[in-house]
């Protein structure tokens, strides 16, 4: 997660959102370099290896 | 000065903000994110109204249309590199900025510093009242700009994305080829794009043709607050495109900088280092915003020509003869 090697018990991004306290969060997803909308995060299923990104609002210039 | 078309907003003064359309248009929670945090925010739907300072900043026959949204200041600010988050939100009441560029980063590990930071900053932004125009900042690929984009879109739920593809770590410039093609993607796409681009002629044509309505030449590399480099170029840029919204964003160090891209016909500027790493950053929003304004007036004044030579300005006739 975010470049880190993290053990989680969630199968799907919903359920790791939720494991690492980000359910109500505003952030993004990513997993292997790809955009995983909201909507789809729960349909998306974690395997060993793969990456994800969990993105939130920053400063910005 | 002008060039012999005049101010360039002539034609967008005239069809008038509408709040119907800015309702319809506007930076609001028209992404795709219905379903997330992009529903709180960013934009109410509205106009960009900015700060309580904001108004004169762009008088009401003089409005800022961008992608349709009527923006009450030209001057738009960054959120990054403040002493504390408290001297950025004085810092954007005295700018009276209706614009903020964000960026998303890596979220922090459960537990650790800068866990759930997200939050705390986006709860920070929206309590200043702008709209927020995401970045796709330290992106060097097409893959990696347009990916940001969409995670943008959903969190900040605006279509506005501010589009970097960065081709130079040293001097920061884009990539022109990288670019355009990220533009093209996005705008297809449904995203209202505002490139951060060069001056260069070709490249700001590619960009309209692959669908950008606003162009973000760069004044000089970003944070060098060298002003602008090239005047030559940004007078061509605004006199080659008199109907796209031109912004000045990068390079800019001194209000009086702001002050001549306004001179010059442009519509806005973007900066964030010379108002943060000021020594009294609400201060210098405020000088900033005021160049702004005088710059503006300046413009649609229609400013002399310069000359070579002297021209006096008392009158010849009737001096008297005492040689």
């Amino acid at each position: 997660m975010n470049g880190t090697p993290t053990d989680v018990q969630a199968t799907d991004i919903a359920a790791l959102l939720s494991e690492l306290g980000y359910a109500d969060a505003p952030v993004a997803t990513a997993l292997n370099e790809t955009f995983v909308p909201a909507g789809s995060r729960a349909a998306t299923a974690l395997a060993a290896g793969d990456r994800i990104e969990i993105l939130a609002p920053r400063q910005g210039g | 000065m002008p060039d012999a078309t005049g101010p360039s907003t002539t034609d967008v003064s005239t069809s008038g903000p509408s709040t119907a359309d800015a309702g319809a248009t506007g930076p609001g929670n028209t992404g795709p994110g219905a379903t997330g945090p992009g529903t709180t925010g960013p934009g109410t739907g509205g106009p960009c109204t900015g700060g309580p300072d904001a108004r004169g900043d762009s008088a009401a026959g003089d409005p800022l249309l961008l992608y349709g949204t009527p923006v009450v200041s030209r001057l738009m600010l960054g959120t990054a590199l403040y002493p504390s988050p408290a001297v950025m939100a004085a810092a954007f009441r005295r700018s009276g900025a209706a614009i903020a560029t964000v960026s998303l980063r890596r979220e922090g590990a459960p537990g650790a510093d800068g866990a759930r930071a997200g939050q705390a900053f986006w709860d920070l932004i929206r309590g200043l009242g702008v709209a927020v125009l995401p970045n796709t900042a330290g992106c060097h690929s097409v893959k990696e700009a347009v990916t940001t984009a969409h995670m943008a879109r959903e969190v900040f739920g605006t279509p506005w994305i501010k589009l970097e593809v960065i081709g130079r770590t040293d001097t920061l410039q884009p990539d022109p080829f990288a670019l355009v093609e990220a533009a093209r993607i996005l705008a297809d796409d449904g995203f209202q794009v505002f490139p951060y681009t060069t001056e260069d002629l070709v490249l700001a044509e590619k960009l309209v043709e692959a669908g950008c309505e606003v162009l973000m030449p760069w004044g000089a590399p970003i944070g060098s607050g060298l002003g602008l480099t090239n005047l030559y170029g940004l007078r061509a840029i605004r006199a080659t495109f008199p109907d796209v919204p031109l912004v000045v964003d990068a390079g800019i160090g001194l209000p009086s900088q702001a002050a001549q891209a306004l001179e010059l016909g442009f519509d806005a500027v973007l900066l964030n280092t010379a108002v943060a790493k000021a020594g009294d950053p609400p201060a210098m929003a405020e000088a900033f915003a005021a160049a702004v304004r005088a710059g503006r007036l300046a413009y649609l004044a229609d400013p002399m020509a310069p000359r070579d030579m002297a021209e006096p300005s008392t009158p010849v006739i009737g001096q008297a003869f005492l040689a």
